[in-house]
Order: C-alpha cells, then structure tokens, then sequence
C-alpha cells in the first residue's frame, strides 16, 4: 500500500508540474501570436486604405456592405449608423459572462475599435457562459482568448487587448481613447470606479450585472454632460450615492449563475451601445421639445422565472448632491489617481468570519481519523450536519451527513426572538430544524457542521451553542475547518469540487 | 371642519402587493409576492407610509434574522431600490410617501455578478 500511496504522490506532483509548464507554453504562445497578429492588422489597415482612396464614391469595403447589410437595411441604423459603428470605439472592462457576449455582438455589428481590459485567466468554471472562451484557451488570459474568438467572427475591428485588472491609477488613461464604456464587472468597487470615471471623462456607460436567474440593466450618464449640469443622465452614485455591505455581495462563485441569464444581460448591453452610438445627434441649435426625446433614465431587470422576464422602472435624475456629475462634486480624476478616493475603503471588504476558537474546530483530516470506520452503527455515535443549500447537497456530500441548509436555521425563532419574552426560551431549546434524536437533551455524541469553504459552518455552531444545545460544554459542537475543500484536499481527491 | 370624502376613503383597509428581488425574497422565505392588508389609519391617526410598511415587513413577514440583510438605521439598507408602482421611490417621496390602494412596492437588491 505504501508504495502504491508514494507512485500516487509521485504521479500527482508530475502532472501538477506538466501542467504548470503547459500553462506557461500557452502564454508565450498567446503573445507571439498577439505579436503576429498586430503585424498582420497593419498589412490589412494598408489595404484598406488602398481600397478606400481608389473607390472613394463607397465609403465601405464590398465586403462590408455585404457583411452589415441586413443591420444597415433597418431604419434605425442606415448607413449612417453603420459608419458611426465604424468610427466608434468602445471598451469593455471585463471579458467574463457579460463581456463575451457583448463584445461578440459589438465586434459582428462592426464597432471599429474594442478594447477589452482584464488580468484573469480562462479556469474551466467559466465556460458554461463565457461564450467566447475556448476549453483549449484553459489557462490564457481572458482578453487574448476573447480576441482570438472575436477575431475570427469580424477580423475588420481593430482589437485591444488590456491584460490587467482596471486600476484608479490607469482608468483615466485606458477610457480617455475610448467614446463608449461597457461594465461587464463583477464587483462594487470596480463599478464606482468605471462610472466616476466615465462621468468626469464625458462618456456614455452602460453598466449591468447578473447572478443566479436575474440581471440588471442600466444606460448611464447618457447624455453625457459635464458635472453640475442637470440635463445629464444620472451616474451609478446619484442611483447608489452608498455602496451595499461588504458581507452582502453575493458572486457567481458563491450564488451561481445560468448562463443564458448573465448573456442575456450582456447582448442587451451590446443593443444599448449600438443604439447610443447611432442614434441621431440632438442638434443644439434646434428646439429641444422637437428632437427625438431621450428614453428617461430607466433600470431593466430580467427574471428568468418571473413573467414577464423584463421589468423596466423608472430612475431618478441626477442627484443634486452627487460626489462626482453635480457641482458639489468632491471626486475628480486627480483624486481617482492620487488613490485620496478610495474605492477599496468605500465599499469595504467582506470580513470572513473567525467566530470560534481552535478548540472549536477540526481539520478535515481528524475529522476523518476519528470516523473513519463507516459502520451502521456509526451515525448514532455522531451527526455531521452540513449547512449547504439542498442544491449544493444533491452534487455531493459527506457520508452519513444530513442537510441542515443555514437559511433554514437562521430563519427560525426569529418572531420568538424579536418579542423577547423569557418564557419562550425554554420552547426554542429544541428548534425545529434539529432531529430530535440528536437535539436529545442525554446526547453527549459530538456534532459536526460542515460547509463548502468553513463560514457558513461557524456561524452555525456559535448558533447552535447559542441555543444551549452544547449542554454548557458537555457535548462537543465543532466545524470542518475549511469545509469540503479542505476534504478534498486532505482526504479524498476524487471529492468533487464545483 | 372633517372632509368627509378622505374619511370615509380612509376607513377602508388597504391592500397592497410587495415584491423582494435581486435575492431579497430569500430573506422572505423565498416567496417573491406577498399581498398583504394595511390598515387605513394607525395608532396615532396617520396613515401608513413607506416607514410603517418596513416596520410591518420585519415584524410580520421577514423569515431571515439577519435582519441587517434589509434594514440599516431605520430605513433600506444600502444597495436596495425601492420602487412605487414602477418608479425609483425617490422620485415620490421616499419614506414619506403614503400607501395607497392596489400599490406595488418592489423592493430590489443589486447584483454584482458578471
């Protein structure tokens, strides 16, 4: 046995340092074809150029007329839209699920210029909805590997690849070439970042997010007018002036996400850039009340199983007192690159909790020492109780563990909670959520609570001991430290990890 | 002095429609509807407003006890919309705004993810 535990080891610890010498193998190829291609772009710009001085009664190649004829043929775009597609350059921050989409889109619609900016790297997680994304891309960074698709699509737009997350020191340089800004992010502080931005640069945004079945949708700063003036669109500080809690962020690692939800929610981006760049210019000179009026500032929500799936709401104005469009502004670009804006501060970080001491806890390796006999017998002398939602439990878990999901047990007594009485304490002794075998008041067999990551698991035993179901030490409530990651990686590797 | 029309309105109980989303329902006890009953006029003589409904919505519907998930200082946790019939509650009065007959006030939480 221990021979074959050591080829195991030996086995793993090859593979682990093939792979990392794949992942490196695929970088260097991904800029010498980055390199390649930017000699190839400057060949075909030449051309185009040639093309354009010999015939220049078609403004486009034929090749284009062919391309985008069935999008010029509609009213709302012409050719008129089509060659301000071609002059338009748009940067989407983010090529994960609503950055691929949307970029797809754009990139087949003609937009002349997109840039792309972000410093992940392809993980196999992402390719349910990172439509662009190749299972052979695994490893690359995003926006190499978003490119090369796109590429493919429309190889007439010039394609910027930023292979580095957007920072407050660079963002005014990296949007000031551009005319349109996507926010395809995924957090709070990267959102405040890209709108005060965008506002103090005087461009567009079209901001949407998306987790487990919903979106949001919103077209902001649109018109985009300088600070203090009123007629602009509002900014995502005059919508959210604070952000939310840290602890209420939720990502699509933790809560999931289906990937036709999140692509909804970036093709609709895409459609929101192509009708602010067409849409016909509002001529100063003319009476405002007979121009085209703009769609008033609007937040769309889609639900994917709600009906209908859209729902559109009405937005406030500008915010009389916003940091960064009205004129008391205190948010400038010197103050986002001096960093004295700080968005890292504003919106908080999300404090992992520490709630019970190292006695408290076991690693998942003890844990399977002191259980490892899988008896029948074995469940009464201990209950594991895992707090994952029930659909989390159905992809694995634990032998002999039962499903307690942590929304369950923090839903309960609270209406006996919040009338106090004294009384009632004695009835919410015994939840209702527990079995009554193991909340047993002559139990003294230890219970474990186990979680994904570890946090969840914490809470719920500081609950539990709350509850008095410790019997004031005599019984052992404790976590997996780490949760089922750490089972994996201590104890069973083939454990599935999602 | 009394108008009679607004009294004899306002004796009449008011029913409502409220809806959690962007993962608020959760705290709900995952229903993302609720029609509930206010009544037409409360202790002190006022009618119910956007104040009262939180209130009334922590005490009586709300499943969760991370009652901060909805609730910081009195009013909407940062991050939460509040929409009357459809427009951002700003744009009618925020907490002040009286409950009428057959309003819809959707509570939405914003998401992040992308």
């Amino acid at each position: 046995m221990g021979s074959l535990d050591e080829t195991c080891a030996s086995l793993r610890a090859q593979i682990t340092a093939t792979e990392a010498q794949l992942a490196g193998l695929k970088r260097d190829l991904a800029n010498a074809e980055q390199a390649a291609q930017g000699e190839t772009a400057t060949t075909a710009e030449i051309q185009h150029e040639d093309h354009n001085g010999e015939g220049r009664r078609w403004p486009l190649l034929q090749e284009e007329y062919k391309r985008y004829g069935r999008q010029m043929i509609v009213s709302q775009v012409g050719l008129k839209g089509q060659l301000k597609l071609r002059s338009a350059k748009v940067l989407l921050v983010g090529a994960g699920g609503l950055g691929c989409p949307a970029a797809q889109y754009l990139a087949g619609a003609g937009v002349g210029t997109i840039g792309l900016i972000d410093g992940d790297t392809v993980e196999v997680s992402n390719l349910h909805r990172q439509v662009l994304h190749r299972t052979k891309n695994v490893g690359k960074y995003k926006v190499d590997s978003a490119i090369e698709s796109l590429r493919e699509l429309n190889p007439h737009p010039t394609y910027i690849a930023h292979r580095t997350h957007l920072t407050p020191e660079a963002a005014p340089a990296v949007f000031q070439d551009y005319d349109l800004i996507l926010d395809c992010t995924d957090n709070p502080a990267t959102r405040y970042l890209i709108s005060d931005t965008a506002v103090l640069l005087g461009k567009p945004l079209v901001s949407a997010s998306a987790l487990r079945t919903e979106g949001q949708l919103m077209v902001l700063n649109n018109p985009p007018r300088a600070p203090g003036d009123k007629t602009g669109g509002p900014c995502y500080r005059c919508v959210f002036p604070k952000p939310p809690p840290a602890d209420s962020v939720v990502s699509c690692a933790d809560g999931g996400i289906l990937g036709p939800v999140v692509g909804t929610m970036g093709v609709l981006q895409a459609l929101e850039a192509i009708k602010v760049i067409t849409a016909p210019e509002i001529d100063a000179a003319s009476d405002v009340t007979t121009a085209h009026p703009r769609d008033p500032p609007s937040l769309h929500i889609f639900s994917a199983y709600s009906s209908p799936l859209v729902r559109t709401i009405r937005l406030r104005s500008r915010r009389a007192n916003c940091a960064v469009c009205s004129a008391e502004a205190t948010v400038t670009l010197d103050t986002i690159k001096s960093g004295s804006t700080d968005y890292v501060f504003f919106c908080g970080s999300a404090s992992l909790p520490s709630l019970l001491g190292p006695e408290e806890r076991i690693s998942a390796r003890e844990y399977s020492e002191r259980h490892s006999t899988v008896t029948s017998d074995s469940s009464r002398l201990y209950t594991i109780i895992d707090v994952r939602d029930e659909a989390q439990f159905g992809i694995c878990s634990l032998d002999n563990s039962i499903n307690i999901p942590i929304s369950k047990i923090l839903s309960s007594g609270h209406s006996a909670g919040s009338q106090g009485a004294d009384n009632e304490q004695q009835a919410a002794q015994i939840p209702s959520w527990l079995p009554s075998e193991v909340a047993s008041s002559e139990s003294t067999n230890p219970i474990y609570v186990v979680c994904r990551l570890g946090n969840d698991s914490q809470i719920v035993v500081k609950k539990m001991k709350e509850l008095g179901l410790d019997q004031h030490g005599k019984r052992f409530i404790g976590d997996i430290r780490g949760g089922l990651r750490s089972w994996k990686e201590q104890v069973d590797s083939s454990f599935p990890e999602y | 002095m009394a108008d009679t029309s607004n009294v004899a309105q306002g004796e009449f109980p008011v029913p409502i429609t409220v809806e959690f989303t962007g993962g608020l329902e959760l705290l709900f006890g995952n229903e993302r509807k609720h029609k509930i009953v206010l009544p037409a006029r409360l202790e002190d003589g006022s009618r119910p407003n956007i104040s009262y409904l939180l209130k009334y919505l922590v005490d009586n519907l709300m499943k969760d006890q991370r009652i901060d998930m909805f609730i910081m200082e009195d009013n909407v946790r940062p991050g939460i919309l509040v929409l009357i019939n459809d427009a951002d509650w700003e744009l009618e009065g925020e907490e002040t705004y009286e409950l009428q007959q057959g309003d819809n006030i959707v509570f939405v939480s914003t998401l992040h993810g992308g």
